[in-house]
């Protein structure tokens, strides 16, 4: 059975079951979001896709699309709102992006240019956070992770390891290694994991590879990310 | 004489004159003079009032990001610091013989580096004090006043300096902050479409070389007393050098001249360099003072960049330069030219050489060859060297088990060249303006030294941490009430209530 809500005035097929961000990534239509990945739960966290039904704002990865909504999402009020909500993530961390080997390939960024984001606007935070490069074949730069949990829910749902996970409350919150060190290079984690390749930043990356990717030829040098998509979250898709 | 305008013994007592900003130069500096009540200059410092930290915030990051975050301490010489820092990658990752092809490329980048840099410092910044004189209204003495008074000239400068940037943009990707060189090698080559786009031009880039040359030449020829006299500071002299003493600018060994032109220093091998150079620190200055170690820093300070590279190389291996060379060090009737000015000169001869090399380095089908990066055993420590277009630089990086940096030392050219800059301008203001009622045309001749040397006062500044530091507290009638101070060994020192 296939029902219809509209989106931006657009009528969209869904199938009961589906959230808006289902509906609208099955129709092609990009709604921005760093949280979200098709092969895993919905997780509401980045704020990222807000969308408006009904007056409200809502989350389109995690709110159910029903038959005959009314979905806002391309509109300069949301726009800006998402925005706001990038910046934060900005100055929240440590992005680099001049020096960020991800630059050029990277959600965050991309997502920052598809919403307008010219500056980081807020003051920021500059945290005083650590590189572990401890593990043979990957590093995590603890500066560039906005928690979008994509790596907690790879590993343990995928991986089944278990390897990542958030500790800490509100502004305290971060990223932990199941390790007795606390290291990613004494946990489970391989290289070949799944929660290698699902991080949206530079956050999670191969050792020793460097600034590989010719400027010009990296994901998003030639398209937007409305155009081009998340390639990241199809397995084997970068 | 001039070594004794440093620091003058009342100062208390003199009036101060002030060139805040030095302009036409890159980065951010001032020149204080210090005057008694007859005008006479008893003081004379250029100053570098911006400080970065470069080798301080590195730590800690993986050594693979270093070529791409160690360039954003210049927009002007990006480059220089991207192989630089390559370099000493490609001996942490264990490489010490590149691809051809990476090789290569590498070397194109850096030509058209040097070739855009040296057009810049020229055309843009230079010429309007040397076509027009340095006494010319200010407001005509700059590269607009150029346009309007000369411009197949100014056009000359603008498209040469593009062509240099075209020659970064198909090697590294992009014309500022490229990502060419990678440890261990490159990530593109030159492919044939990209090749042939740069033939197009070349023919036409080396005959507007030549031409600058020439017009340097001519300038100078117009006023030899004071071109030859102006800035003429007696220097040691350190550049690279290939095996056969030619000129270099990628790779090779260190040679150190001394101010008659005798040789004090021969190919000696890069990786040495902490033991023939160390650095002093001044308190006036977050520009450090570098010197050779054996002559100690009295008399081993030394002078880096193109007058330092055409007075210290045997030849060039380009036609059109070396025979330019040959009338350069005509000039010098049996000495190394050691006036400011004459390092336009060097410059364009240079200039013209890089012209020269791209033409022949485009020939070359290992641009196009695909086998791009190599890679060995790790090593802990890794230290590159390249003659950027300002003098030689020094990139010097120590890394874990992890590959996170561990230490960081970076010698950047107008770092090597602070004392002869700072003796220069002592030189000028001694000569031409002690005793003179100061004017604007008078303060531009010690502007006009500092721009023969085409500082870069951002890359000069990288250092944090180590600077000296003086803070203190006064209270409203000007007392001081506390003062906390870092000495030049990086040591915090306080001393409440200095003056009563």
């Amino acid at each position: 059975m296939s029902t219809t809500l509209s989106l931006d005035g657009r009528p969209i097929p869904f199938t009961p079951g589906q959230t808006i961000m289902d509906a609208a990534l099955a129709a092609g239509i990009y709604i921005p979001h760093l949280c979200h990945n098709p092969d895993y739960a919905p997780h509401g966290s980045c704020r990222v896709c807000m969308v408006g039904v009904g007056g409200r704002l809502v989350s389109a990865c995690t709110t159910a699309a029903l038959d005959g909504m009314t979905v806002e999402s391309n509109t300069e009020t949301i726009q800006s709102t998402r925005r706001s909500i990038v910046q934060m993530l900005f100055v929240e961390g440590n992005h680099v992006c001049p020096a960020c080997e991800r630059s050029g390939s990277c959600q965050l960024q991309a997502v920052a240019y598809y919403v307008g984001m010219l500056s980081p606007h807020f003051p920021q935070f500059f945290p005083q956070r650590p590189v572990d490069a401890s593990h043979p074949d990957f590093m995590i730069d603890f500066n560039r992770c906005i928690l979008c949990e994509l790596c907690v829910r790879a590993s343990r749902d995928h991986d089944h390891k278990r390897v990542f996970a958030v500790s800490g409350r509100g502004l305290a919150s971060h990223l932990v290694i199941d390790s007795p060190s606390g290291l990613l290079g004494d946990s489970h984690f391989a290289a070949s994991d799944r929660a290698a390749q699902v991080c949206p930043t530079g956050a999670i990356l191969p050792k020793h590879r460097g600034y590989e990717q010719p400027i010009g030829q990296r994901l998003y040098d030639q398209a937007p990310i409305s155009v081009v998509g998340d390639l990241r979250a199809q397995p084997g898709g970068e | 004489m001039t070594d004794s305008l440093e620091t003058a013994r009342h100062p208390e007592t003199l009036k101060r004159v002030c060139i805040e900003p030095l302009t036409r130069v890159e980065g951010h500096g001032k020149v204080t003079l210090l005057l008694d009540d007859d005008n006479r200059v008893r003081q004379a410092r250029l100053h570098v009032v911006e400080f970065r930290g470069f080798e301080r915030f590195i730590q800690g990051r993986p050594y693979w990001e270093l070529p791409v975050l160690v360039q954003r301490l210049c927009g002007i010489c990006p480059v220089s610091h991207h192989l630089a820092a390559a370099k000493a990658c490609d001996q942490l990752v264990g490489v010490d013989v590149l691809t051809p092809t990476a090789e290569k490329v590498r070397r194109l980048m850096h030509l058209g580096q040097v070739l855009q840099s040296h057009a810049l410092n020229f055309f843009h910044l230079s010429s309007p004090d040397l076509l027009f004189g340095v006494d010319d209204p200010v407001a005509h003495r700059n590269i607009v006043g150029l346009i309007q008074d000369h411009p197949e000239i100014a056009k000359q400068g603008v498209l040469l300096r593009k062509f240099g940037q075209e020659v970064i943009r198909i090697t590294a990707g992009k014309r500022v902050h490229g990502t060419g060189a990678l440890p261990g090698g490159i990530n593109k080559h030159v492919s044939a479409q990209e090749r042939d786009l740069l033939q197009a031009d070349i023919d036409q880039v080396c005959n507007w070389a030549e031409g600058a040359v020439q017009l340097m030449k001519r300038i100078i020829l117009r006023n030899p007393e004071y071109h030859y006299r102006f800035g003429a500071v007696d220097a040691n002299t350190l550049s690279l050098i290939r095996p056969d003493g030619a000129f270099e600018l990628y790779d090779g060994g260190l040679r150190v001249r001394g101010p008659q032109g005798d040789t004090l220093m021969d190919h000696q091998d890069c990786n040495n360099y902490e033991q023939l150079i160390q650095e002093e620190v001044k308190d006036w200055s977050y520009m450090k003072f570098p010197f050779l170690t054996q002559l100690g820093p009295e008399c081993g300070w030394y002078r880096v960049g193109p007058l330092a590279r055409v007075n210290n190389c045997d030849c060039f291996h380009t036609p059109l330069a070396e025979q330019e060379r040959q009338d350069f060090a005509a000039a010098g009737e049996g000495r190394p030219l050691q006036a400011a000015l004459a390092t336009h000169w060097a410059r364009l001869i240079e200039l013209l050489h890089c012209a020269e090399l791209i033409r022949e380095l485009l020939a070359d089908p290992d641009l196009q060859g695909t086998d791009l990066r190599l890679s060995g055993a790790m090593r802990s420590k890794g230290i590159g060297v390249v003659e950027a277009p300002r003098g030689t630089l020094f990139h010097h990086y120590e890394i874990d088990g992890d590959g996170l940096v561990t230490r960081a030392n970076l010698i950047v050219s107008t770092t090597n060249n602070n004392q002869a800059m700072n003796t220069a301008i002592r030189q000028v203001a001694a000569d031409y303006l002690s005793g003179r009622e100061l004017t604007e045309p008078l303060l531009n001749q010690i502007e006009v030294a500092i721009r023969a040397y085409d500082p870069c006062l951002s890359c000069a500044t990288h250092a944090l941490g180590r600077m000296p530091l003086d803070i203190e507290l006064q209270d409203a009638a000007g007392l001081t009430l506390d003062r906390l101070y870092r000495h030049p060994d990086g040591r915090l020192g306080r001393s409440p209530v200095l003056d009563s």
